[in-house]
């Protein structure tokens, strides 16, 4: 009854991160190698909002904090980077996937454990084709929303006259593939690109 | 004009047709209202106008409810060299060039005639297709300006909006009793309503008659404007991968990136994923998209066999 209030006037709770679809990700990436020549390139970013100026340094240091721990703790080799669009971004490298899944998932609970949760915006995992494939050099990237709990396909084009332009055929064709091991997110209208992420 | 867009006397012969049934349509629902008693000012005032002000201002029109501007030389030059390099192909004055700012990949063509037009796009088709796609696109819609269709389409959708507007307009008047018979003081209330129901049905049968003879027209327009637009730049396969790409599922998948669309969404209460103006609605007045691949494709093999 609550819920057919809140749809009657227009209340929307903030969306839980869910992070549990992460783990599907190990088998997605061997099927993702056998049946389209992709290898993970051993890096994932962790993007975020920045929270509200007032705040910002306090909550800032809590994260820097929090970060410090988690490399100390799992050894995890990671870096922070501010981005264009005024994004945090925290890149991890481990070239074991599972392991990468792993860390990606630390980062994510520990930010949401201190109540980061609806700051999160995006994991991103990048793959590129195996040496030798006969696939296009093009690197791909599987977004995942916290928000949606799900998975997408991006790939943009490169190449000097294309532009912020992607794939869509590839991105259509993964789709089918990825779906065999991960939720992938139904609504095309969502599949946002991250253009210029720093993950390669 | 002659351009050099081939002569398609099969949209002719249909304009003209077209034309003639619906200025038939035109006489007859004047002639109607004049006999219910609206008064001949009132009619000729508001028919006059808006034929007026459509013919004169569909490009301002288009462009404004598009949130489309037009764009310099320096500020799109590909774009603009793509339109150069056509307009001399087909030997035709070159249309301004607009663009929208919008996600959904689209393409139109206003203006009342060649020398008036504007060609737009959309920035999501620009990002969505490549050069040689996006040439087709424009080869398309240059078609439809050099076969004069906006004049035709303006003069032909212009009794429905009139018919519309009257069935508003009497509306209104009914409600607050006064009419616009006027100056017939000795009827009685009785029969001002009955006048007012009369005006009101003959204008929606005039609505209904008149929209469905503008999409007619529309659709074959549609399959001349992709034949000619592709046999002028030769090469009708990037024109059908351009479509696909449109209006498939390709088109759903956006091209703005997440980290702006998340803040520009913060802004609205309906999610800003939902369609800006749907894609279904905008192709209602266009044929399914197999029949034109089909003639593409068609187009495509004559062409080969011509060498």
């Amino acid at each position: 009854m609550t819920k057919f209030f809140d749809a009657l006037l227009g209340r929307s709770k903030p969306v839980p991160a869910r992070l549990d679809a992460l783990f599907g990700l190990p088998s997605a990436a061997i099927t993702l190698q056998t049946e389209a020549g992709l290898v993970p390139t051993g890096q994932a970013g962790v993007c975020f909002k920045p929270v509200a100026e007032a705040a910002f340094d306090q909550v800032q240091g809590d994260m820097t904090q929090l970060l410090t721990m988690l490399k100390s703790q799992r050894q995890i080799e990671l870096t922070e980077l501010d981005d264009k669009m005024g994004y945090h971004w925290v890149v991890i490298t481990e070239p074991d996937i599972g392991e990468l899944v792993t860390n990606v998932h630390a980062v994510n609970s520990s930010l949401q454990d201190s109540g980061f949760d609806s700051q999160l915006l995006c994991s991103v995992f990048a793959f590129k084709p195996a040496p030798n494939s006969p696939h296009p050099k093009q690197t791909v990237y599987l977004v995942y929303l916290f928000k949606r709990g799900a998975f997408y396909p991006f790939v943009p084009l490169n190449g000097e006259q294309a532009g912020e332009k992607r794939d869509n055929v590839a991105e259509l064709h993964l789709k089918g593939i990825l779906e065999k091991d991960l939720k992938v997110e139904q609504e095309l209208t969502r599949w946002f690109p991250v253009w210029g992420a720093p993950v390669s | 004009m002659t351009t050099r867009y081939p002569k398609d006397p099969g949209l002719s012969a249909r304009m003209a047709v077209t034309i003639f049934l619906l200025g038939l349509l035109y006489v007859v629902f004047i002639g109607a209202l004049l006999a219910v008693g609206v008064s001949y000012t009132i009619v000729i005032v508001i028919a006059g106008g808006l034929l007026f002000a459509q013919y004169f201002f569909s490009d301002k029109i288009a462009l404004f409810s598009m949130h489309a501007r037009v764009v310099s030389e320096q500020e799109a030059p590909e774009l603009h060299a793509i339109v150069d390099r056509l307009c001399a192909l087909a030997d035709m004055p070159k249309p301004r060039v607009g663009i929208a700012d919008s996600d959904v990949p689209n393409a139109f063509a206003t203006g009342r005639s060649p020398k008036a037009a504007v060609v737009c796009v959309t920035t999501g088709i620009m990002r969505r297709l490549d050069p040689r796609e996006l040439e087709a696109v424009l080869s398309h819609e240059l078609s439809h300006v050099a076969h004069r269709d906006v004049a035709v389409m303006t003069v032909a959708s212009f009794l429905g909006v009139l018919a519309g507007l009257i069935t508003r307009f009497t509306l209104y008047a009914g409600m607050f009793g006064g009419g616009f018979g006027g100056g017939r003081g000795n009827r009685d209330n009785d029969n001002g309503a009955m006048a007012v129901l009369a005006i009101m049905l003959i204008s929606i049968v005039v609505y209904a008659i008149s929209f469905l003879l503008t999409r007619a027209l529309s659709r074959y327009r549609e399959l001349s404007a992709d034949r000619s637009g592709a046999i002028l730049i030769g090469a009708p396969s990037a024109l059908a991968s351009a479509l696909q790409k449109v209006t498939g599922a390709m088109s759903q998948i956006p091209t703005r990136d997440l980290r702006s669309a998340e803040a520009f969404n913060a802004f609205f209460f309906a999610p800003a994923f939902a369609k800006g103006f749907s894609l279904s609605s905008l192709f209602s007045t266009h044929p399914p998209l197999e029949k034109r691949l089909e003639q593409l494709a068609r187009l495509e093999e004559q062409m080969r066999h011509m060498g």
